[in-house]
């Protein structure tokens, strides 16, 4: 899988929680820039699950700060 | 120095922002006296408590009562220890005998509250390399349960079997796999299509969990909970389940007819690094669940009462969590917490308590002012509970009604 395609998918699905409209890149971070409560992550990550066809264990939720290591991690779940 | 609980300062603002809007403390509330299982005293007014979890009102039964007398004079006030060393006192095997015969099952172990029983069940069972597949509106002990393990969390969306399978479908066939589920979710008081689910879950070759927290005494011909109701004794592998609710007092619990499940006595860290129940405890749940065995009146009765206020709530215009009435918790949405805060301070200004719920612990963002109807409730209770919602919701500027 081409990270440059993972990672505009994954723009295309974070937009619609991006509520302050902050500009995305591969250092956004969730917490601090996009603020997402963890409501907001649970649906998140769900959407990403089932783009991808894939697991995202909650154990490695709180290591994915940014948006470029959240494609790293679905990159690496895809295998 | 970081001064550690700085990190709580948007909380202590947001609840200080809360109280200075005039409102009392909806997580404040203090009884000064109790007076029945629907009855306190609270702010001094007598209220009618709609929100206490206490099904099948046995907090002041008779023999409860007694049987507690009898053992704190027995026993003592504690057991001062762990039930594998000196915490294991008569009683404490009483009560087990007696989860036995409730729910037909070959083992039964006794945890000090149903928090730890979801904290030791969850973290004990599934290990590293396994996996838990649980719903997404999971009770927090069930979710601290998998913080304090090592296997890997795979959540599936709240009460959808297809979403279960997928996930499932996902995971390594030959993979440790325990499936989690609830019979009735407590936000909103809806009830999980357990069939379908636990069908999924066993094609997968899964094991699975039932928290039948709110369903205990009252669903299923021996009141076993949901999984009963529909028939999945054969089929759920372990039941987890609480005293604080409809047995009417404090202690967790599993059931199992697992030929290994006395093992865990050993091995499961929330049942022995904790001092046992106090022994009067023990033989009040004891006393208790014999009781709740033959409660058909009491279960009728909660039935009776719970339907009358589902369906006057929603005659009188309240936005319902559920179409029908599913369970014993009658819920009702408001669009955002201050008109919630607003509406359950005008409901404990005029004598009814009942829960005030919001995010994070309700699903999908949403406020909600709970009941959970008693077997102790009449219904002029009900009627009453209505009339007060009505007047409740028209004392509220027109901007803030539901
Ligand atoms: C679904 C569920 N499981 C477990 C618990 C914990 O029970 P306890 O009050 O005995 O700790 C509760 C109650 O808060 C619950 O709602």
């Amino acid at each position: 899988m081409d990270r440059t395609q993972t990672f505009a998918r994954l723009l295309e699905l974070i937009e619609p929680f991006n509520k302050k409209g902050v500009a995305l890149s591969e250092t956004t971070s969730f917490a601090n820039d996009l603020e997402l409560d963890s409501l907001t992550v649970m649906d998140l990550v769900a959407n990403i699950e089932d783009e991808w066809d894939i697991n995202m264990p909650l154990n490695i939720l709180p290591d994915l700060e940014t948006i470029g290591q959240l494609a790293d991690a679905v990159l690496k779940l895809k295998g | 120095m970081t001064d550690l609980l700085s990190k709580f300062d948007p909380v202590i603002a947001e609840h200080s922002g809360l109280i200075a809007t005039g409102v009392r403390d909806p997580f404040g509330v203090v009884m000064d006296r109790v007076l029945s299982p629907t009855r306190a005293i609270i702010n001094g007014r007598e209220t009618i408590l709609v929100g206490t979890y206490n099904y099948m009102g046995m907090t002041f039964d008779e023999d409860v009562i007694a049987a507690g007398h009898k053992a704190l004079d027995a026993f003592g006030a504690g057991s001062t220890g762990s039930r594998v060393l000196n915490g294991t006192f008569a009683p404490h095997i009483g009560v087990e005998q007696a989860l036995k015969d409730f729910y037909g099952t070959s083992s039964a172990i006794v945890f000090s509250t149903g928090y730890q029983a979801n904290l030791g069940m969850v973290s004990t069972l599934a290990g590293k390399g396994d996996y838990i597949i649980l719903d997404a509106d999971s009770h927090a002990s069930i979710y601290d349960g998998c913080k304090l393990g090592n296997a890997e969390v795979v959540r599936f969306r709240h009460n959808n079997t297809d979403d279960l399978d997928k996930r499932l479908g996902r995971l390594p066939a030959e993979a440790g796999k325990l499936v989690i589920l609830e019979g009735v979710y407590s936000m909103l008081g809806d009830v999980a299509p357990l069939t379908e689910l636990v069908a999924v879950a066993k094609k997968h070759g899964a094991m699975t969990l039932v928290d039948e927290a709110h369903a205990m005494g009252f669903f299923g011909p021996n009141g076993r909970g949901v999984y009963e109701e529909q028939g999945l004794e054969a089929e759920v592998d372990f039941v987890v389940g609480t005293f604080s609710k409809s047995v009417g007092t404090v202690g967790g619990f599993a059931v199992s007819n697992h030929p290994k499940f006395e093992i865990l006595r050993l091995v499961c860290n929330p049942y022995r690094f904790t001092a046992s129940l106090p022994p009067a405890v023990a033989a009040t749940a004891e006393a208790s669940i014999r009781k709740l065995m033959g409660a058909k009146a009491k279960r009728e009765n909660l039935w009776a009462v719970s339907r009358k206020l589902h369906a006057g709530l929603k005659a009188a215009g309240f936005r319902m969590a559920t179409e029908t009435p599913e369970s014993a918790i009658i819920a009702v949405l408001l669009p955002d917490q201050i008109s919630t805060v607003a509406m359950w301070h005008q409901l404990i200004e005029q004598g009814i308590y009942c829960n005030m719920s919001r995010p994070p612990a309700t699903p999908a963002g949403i406020y909600l002012l709970r009941c959970s109807l008693s077997a102790a409730h009449t219904l002029d209770d009900v009627d009453t509970i209505i009339s007060r919602f009505i007047a409740a919701r028209e004392s509220l500027p027109t901007a803030q009604a539901a």
